[in-house]
């Protein structure tokens, strides 16, 4: 079954990003921010001397529970509900919404508070929310400012990283209540500013939304790794907590947490430790919300799980090390890639998740550098999954033909040495007048911006002949 | 020992300059260089474009013509990389051919690979009074991880003097047919790359592959820029102070 919701682009890469390109602002965020986490994850990754060990083993660990996994997930949900947790299963987005807003209905409550979790932004849960009447405030600093704009998350961990300082000072003055124009756009004034929005909204709030970040097997625990300590206020103070969690988070058990504890702050803030984690096992009497539910969703998992290469995009852990190290992201940001999941991981699991050659545009946005590959704590070979992705999915006639008769030339010796000849002759009349600038289609996307060589009098298999 | 040179398409065509030098380095170090003349190209562009199918001609075609040498050198880092990454998961499935891949990607070298761990040489004899940037090209680095090599080989030629490049590790923007398909972009990252280059007032901008030395080229020369784009292996061949 295809996977449905925010995760389908409805422009082509291509023409999305040059909208983005055009942006000079966006370009000098994103050139900051990315190269600060890039620096700050180098230094924390190069202090840990068996770093390529604990990769293998967090890929290990997880394409054991891809193996395993409808195994795994069945004793999740037998200990989870034996905790006092209310396990539900979704198989696409829109289910997963039904699901999530009749529990809130339920619970009588306008209101939810919410840990920034990346499944709920996938299924669009806040705009399901919206529809049924009922307001959902997300309180992860950038996750605020995005939802302020009416804007959508441009990067996995740093949803707002398109932004700078002074345009988030811009956005509290229009759109947070209570916040005055002594607002200065220090980072500390700004957050203090969040802090006080957010804490009428802790203290009020009677139903919390999360995600999490990992899901014990063995116990029935859910994981949330998070560093502002909003996380632990929604997952704590409300009656009632409902997880929204993709199937592909489960661990079989508390020793294989450990090797991602160690893998993911220091992938995804560059941070050794991240400042807190939560974790809670269905209902402790008297402490915590008093009812739990988890929303298992699927989305398109199962069917990315059926391809041999492609699978090993369900590995991810969220920690978008690959989108710090991406020169494609960080020229045109999140948004060109029209999904939550933007940069080189989403662009093998948004294509997969939604199946059918939508997102089909995603896998060409890469030149295949490899930087993300060598980035991902959980070794997914992206530029494999890329082309691979490539040769599965839909391809314009023209092109095909074009490659086809390119083979058809390349297969033979005889063949080849003609067309280098023909291409030497070709281009003989133009010789003497220096390069190419100006090529019709489709060769006019390389002179857009490169002048191109002639070839030589002589090509290396001719002077070879002749000596 | 008997060495092939795989000249690749590319610089059969383009760049033959390039494999002239490879042919009189290896020459002036004692070698004889042998050049199989039913090599075509290796299918990189097919293979990384999707097109499998259209590329497995290619493959077959490379194991054959290469099959009996004892050493294969390309002065490309992507073409390389293509055969001894992308080489035994195309040939999966037909036990023949992942025979014949396995038996020749082991043996299938990038220059520096050849001249440094192979034969253990890092002074070929070069001068070359000139300064350069070196920008090691993505599939070099990070598939191949020729690390330090080609700068080991040019840190042995005689008057260069070698000037580091900002962002070095960054890739130029090339990656084949995406300089096409998503030319905006791919010039965003050329625009940074050639900047780089400028700012370092080097004569030349070198690398180990003549794809991509084309590429921040034909920026450079569409900026006026004065730096001019060279494969290290002619910086390694040349013996005066001819440039």
């Amino acid at each position: 079954m295809n996977g449905t919701g925010n995760i389908v682009a409805l422009k082509p890469f291509p023409d999305a990003a040059r909208l983005e390109l055009d942006d000079a602002q966006l370009r000098t965020n994103l050139r900051r921010a990315t190269h600060t986490i890039r620096d700050k994850r180098l230094r924390v990754v190069g202090e840990v001397d068996d770093w390529e060990q604990l990769r293998l083993s967090g890929a290990a660990i997880k394409d054991d529970v891809l193996a395993r996994l409808p195994e795994l997930l069945e004793r999740f949900e037998e200990a989870a509900t034996k905790a006092g947790a209310v396990v539900h299963w979704a198989r696409d987005s829109a289910e997963a919404c039904e699901i999530v807003t009749a529990l809130v209905k339920e619970t009588a409550a306008r209101e939810v508070v919410k840990v920034k979790s990346m499944a709920t932004q996938e299924i669009g849960l806040n705009e399901a929310l919206e529809a049924a009447g009922i307001a959902a405030t997300e309180t992860d600093l950038a996750e605020l400012i995005v939802q302020l704009a009416e804007d959508t998350p441009s990067h996995i961990l740093v949803p707002a990283i398109h932004y700078n300082r002074s345009q988030i000072r811009e956005i509290f003055l229009s759109k947070m209540p209570g916040v005055t124009r002594g607002l200065t756009d220090e980072p500390r004034a700004l957050a203090e500013a969040a802090r006080k929005h957010l804490r009428a909204k802790f203290l009020t709030a009677t139903v919390g939304i999360s995600g999490a970040n990992f899901a014990i097997a063995d116990t029935g625990t859910l994981v949330v790794v998070e560093s502002e300590g909003n996380g632990r206020m929604c997952l704590t103070l409300p009656q009632t907590l409902i997880s929204v969690v993709g199937i592909e988070k489960i661990l079989p058990d508390f020793s294989s947490l450990d090797v991602f504890l160690q893998l993911l702050p220091r992938s995804s803030t560059g941070e050794r430790m991240n400042p807190y984690t939560s974790m809670w096992t269905g209902v402790t009497p008297g402490d915590g919300p008093q009812t739990t539910h988890i929303v298992l969703i699927d989305n398109g998992r199962t069917a990315t799980l059926s391809d041999e290469v492609g699978r090993q995009a369900l590995r991810c852990i969220r920690c978008s090390a690959c989108l710090n190290v991406c020169p494609v992201y960080e020229r045109v940001g999140g948004h060109a890639y029209g999904s939550v999941y933007p940069g080189p991981i989403g662009a093998i699991l948004s294509p997969q998740m939604t199946g059918d050659g939508a997102n089909k545009t995603l896998p060409y946005a890469s030149t295949l550098c490899g930087a993300c590959f060598d980035a991902c704590p959980v070794r997914i070979n992206i530029p494999e999954v890329l082309v691979h992705l490539r040769q599965k999915g839909p391809k314009s006639r023209a092109e095909h033909a074009a490659f086809a008769s390119i083979s058809w030339i390349m297969r033979d010796r005889r063949r080849y040495a003609a067309a280098l000849r023909a291409a030497r002759r070709g281009s003989a009349p133009l010789r003497g007048r220096g390069p190419l600038r100006r090529l019709p289609w489709p060769a006019s996307a390389w002179t857009v911006s490169r002048d191109l060589p002639l070839p030589p009098k002589e090509s290396f298999r001719e002077w070879w002949a002749k000596r | 020992m008997r060495i092939a040179l795989f000249i690749t398409c590319v610089n059969d065509l383009m760049f033959p300059g390039t494999g002239k030098a490879v042919v009189s380095v290896l020459e002036r170090l004692g070698h004889t260089v042998d050049f199989p003349e039913a090599q075509t190209c290796c299918g990189q562009m097919h293979a990384n474009s999707g097109y499998r199918a259209e590329a497995m001609p290619m493959v077959r075609g490379f194991v054959e013509t290469f099959a009996d040498y004892d050493a294969v050198v390309a002065p490309s880092g992507s073409c390389v990389a293509m055969v001894r990454d992308s080489y035994p998961r195309l040939a999966l499935g037909d036990p023949d051919l992942e025979a014949g891949v396995a038996a020749i990607a082991p043996r299938t070298y990038e220059l520096a690979e050849l001249l440094v761990d192979v034969l253990g040489v890092t002074d070929v004899g070069a001068v070359f009074p000139h300064t350069v940037t070196y920008h090691p090209t993505c599939h070099g680095l990070r598939m191949l991880r020729l690390g330090d090599k080609p700068l080991s080989l040019l840190r042995g030629v005689q008057g260069l003097e070698l000037r580091p490049l900002e962002g070095a590790q960054e890739c130029c923007g090339f990656g084949g047919t995406f300089a096409l398909k998503n030319a905006g972009v791919s010039s965003a990252m050329l625009a940074d790359k050639c900047g780089a280059v400028e700012d370092t007032g080097a004569e030349y901008v070198v690398a180990a592959d003549n794809s991509c030395l084309m590429h921040i080229g034909g920026g450079l020369s569409r900026r006026a820029a004065t730096a001019r784009p060279i494969h290290y292996a002619e910086i390694l061949a040349s013996t005066g102070s001819a440039s």
